[in-house]
């Protein structure tokens, strides 16, 4: 049986800024495992999305890719997103063009999926995380807490902004009930 | 030592064109073509242009490190660094007998790399130019073309590199960059659990590695002139072989034929690979280019891989496959194939077998045992040796009593083909570009004969690689006077020049 929410960490610990997302699966890990829905959740940390992941999109309620962005400055920005096809590449798919995938593989619609991106600027190897990256990073665990505590589609549509658009601290905070396990 | 169209007379009076970098290949690699004003060809190279220094930096760490740290090289076949490093290393620990669990274990995680990467060479990388055409729109030429347009192969292409993922996370704990060779044996088996997951798909895996031989068998059966034709040269091949002339890609001994099948050397100690093999080095790439000492660098260069594994073999141990090898040898009537695009062929073979090669040892109950690990008399030096998934890859470790390396040669599977995908790519340039207008489908014929051997270069390169393709047209001034643009998304741009 498929955990209902399938959660991709996208970066690589090496690489500066790019840390941030696996960082902070750390934390979502940590957390459920102490006090979160655990059985609810599969977590994948890749370097970049591959066609093959597709496949562990299948049978999900809902998805969630978390990736470090230069566009988003400092901060944290969240959106619901939609299949796109026009994206592929060989080395590496966005989410938008892994959910084409799926569709062009016949696997169906796909999931509902939600892009959460932590605003970085640092990407050099052997590199820890920048201030901004960690302060983007104290921004996003809150979020992720929310969006851990009601897993489901339509709570998280209440919660997501359009492309780059990051989210107001206001909209973060009341959902900040979990305390981060580091 | 220089071959036809390597190095131009008077290159200074010629035109460049640059494709930089290389794409659908990963890591830094660079064609340079050089015509006269009638756009004859003069010159064409393959050229590595970035340095990483893995051989240095390797240098001072600890040697049980090292497993694990040189699958950085590749994110593609990291396993097989993985594996030859720590073959390498069991002479370090003294192990010269792994315990049955560990040697299967070992074998499992490596046909479960051979079935994944050659998928994803094949279905990939390759098929889109297989499919729609080496001049198709460039935009297309991807894993989500093929799957929009033949959504069944791309699921399968997807399904079977997936498995082969799956075997390697069973038992090396990750899909890339595991862990579970060490020194000595292994430091996990394989569950009864996970024997069962596996066991579910198998049979299925191996049905759709038929399907993809039969599927290439066709591609050439409909174009057989351009199969056997595109970018074709002779050369010497080589390739580890099982101690009973099968095909192994874990452990054997090396052996050589030349152009006609004739063998060259046969049953040497991979141990001994120095006394067998010299490396050239050029000023304009920083890729070694290797060639049999026995027959000097003019004549002793040599291609590695499918084709000449499947070639160089007496036979395929398990049956599917080797029906199959056995037709392929009747295709030429006895003679070497010796086609680039036949690499393909042969890599379904090869897929094919990876998958027989699993299914018998998901069966063998030695993998799920708990005697991992042997050890000996410490030693000082050891070399490994694997077949990658592209070819005969080395690694070569002295370690002091510190345990600490002092020494790190490796010599990898596209370091091999560096002069024969020279040649392929010079053949392919003559053939294709030598008068013509330059367009990117042409280019892309250079980039398909690369591809038929290796889709990735950063085992050789040490880089990342990047998707983007640019091709600047420069005239004997240096002016830019033209440019092509292909971006990420496929999407292609002329434009620029004076």
């Amino acid at each position: 049986m498929k955990a209902p929410v399938a959660v991709f960490a996208i970066g690589n610990r090496s690489r500066g800024d790019d840390a941030a997302a696996p960082a902070l699966l750390d934390r979502l890990q940590a957390w459920l495992a102490s006090e979160g829905p655990r059985q609810d959740f599969e977590l994948f940390e890749a370097y970049q999305l591959q066609p093959e992941d597709a496949l562990d999109l299948a049978g999900r309620r809902v998805a969630l890719f978390i990736d470090a962005s230069r566009a988003v400055n400092a901060g944290v920005a969240f959106r619901e997103e939609a299949p796109r096809a026009g994206l592929a590449a060989t080395h590496a798919l966005a989410p938008a063009a892994l959910l084409d995938l799926y569709g062009k593989l016949g696997l169906g619609p796909p999931p509902p999926a939600f892009v959460m991106e932590i605003g970085a600027s640092r990407f050099e190897l052997g590199e820890g995380l920048s201030r901004e990256a960690e302060a983007a990073l104290e921004r996003a665990w809150p979020l992720l807490c929310g969006l851990a505590s009601a897993a489901r589609p339509e709570a998280w549509r209440a919660l997501a902004g359009g492309e780059g658009s990051q989210v107001p601290a206001d909209r973060v905070a009341p959902v900040a009930a979990p305390r981060s396990p580091r | 030592m220089t071959y036809a169209l390597e190095t131009a007379e008077r290159p200074e009076t010629l035109r460049r064109v640059a494709i930089d970098p290389v794409s659908r290949v990963e890591g830094h690699g660079k064609v340079t073509i050089l015509l006269d004003d009638a756009s004859k060809v003069h010159q064409v190279r393959l050229h590595v242009v970035e340095f990483r220094g893995f051989e240095r930096f390797i240098q001072g760490r600890p040697y049980w490190e090292v497993p694990v740290m040189v699958q950085r090289l590749c994110g593609i076949c990291p396993v097989s660094h993985h594996l030859a490093a720590s073959k390498a290393m069991d002479a370090i620990v003294g192990a010269t007998r792994l315990t049955p669990t560990a040697e299967k274990v070992r074998r499992l995680m490596h046909y479960g790399q051979i079935l994944q990467s050659h998928a994803l060479h094949f279905f990939h990388l390759c098929s889109p130019d297989l499919l729609f055409g080496f001049a198709s729109e460039a935009g297309r030429r991807n894993i989500v073309g093929v799957a929009q347009a033949h959504p069944e192969t791309a699921r399968r292409g997807v399904l079977l590199r997936r498995f082969g993922q799956e075997v390697i996370r069973v038992t090396a704990g990750k899909r890339i960059h595991g862990t579970g060779s060490v020194p000595g044996g292994v430091n996990k088996a394989v569950t009864p659990a996970e024997r069962e997951e596996l066991l579910k798909d198998i049979y299925a895996i191996v049905g759709w590695c038929r399907d993809a031989v039969r599927m290439v068998k066709e591609l050439h059966g409909q174009d057989p002139a351009l199969y056997n034709s595109f970018g074709v040269f002779r050369s010497n091949m080589m390739s580890l072989v099982g101690a009973d002339g099968g095909l192994d890609f874990y452990d054997g001994r090396l052996r050589a034929r030349d152009d006609t099948g004739k063998i060259l050397f046969d049953g040497v100690d991979y141990r001994d690979y120095r006394r067998f093999i010299r490396e050239e080095v050029k000023p304009w790439s920083y890729m070694k280019f290797p060639f049999l000492a026995e027959l000097g660098a003019e004549k002793g260069w040599y291609k590695v891989g499918p084709l000449a594994r499947v070639q160089n073999c007496d036979h395929i141990r398990t049956p599917l496959a080797e029906a199959e090898r056995r037709e392929f040898v009747d295709y030429a009537g006895g003679s070497p194939i010796h086609a680039p695009l036949a690499y393909h062929w042969t890599r379904m073979i090869e897929m094919l077998h990876a998958a027989e090669t699993i299914k018998d040892l998901l069966h063998d109950d030695d993998i799920l045992g708990d005697d991992l690990l042997a050890s000996g008399e410490r030693g000082r030096e050891g070399i490994g040796v694997v077949e990658a998934p592209r070819g005969t890859l080395i690694h070569h470790y002295r370690v002091d009593d510190d345990d600490l390396v002092t020494l790190c040669n490796l010599i990898v599977s596209t370091t091999h083909n560096n002069q024969a995908m020279n040649e392929a790519i010079r053949h392919v340039a003559k053939r294709y570009l030598s008068g013509r207008e330059i367009t990117e489908g042409l280019l892309n014929h250079i980039e398909v004969a690369i591809r038929a051997f290796d889709p990735c270069l950063s085992c050789a390169t040490h880089a990342l690689g990047q998707m983007a393709l640019e091709v600047s047209l420069v005239d004997a001034e240096g002016r830019e006077v033209d440019r092509l643009a292909r971006h990420g998304d496929g999407g292609v741009l002329r434009g620029g020049g004076a």
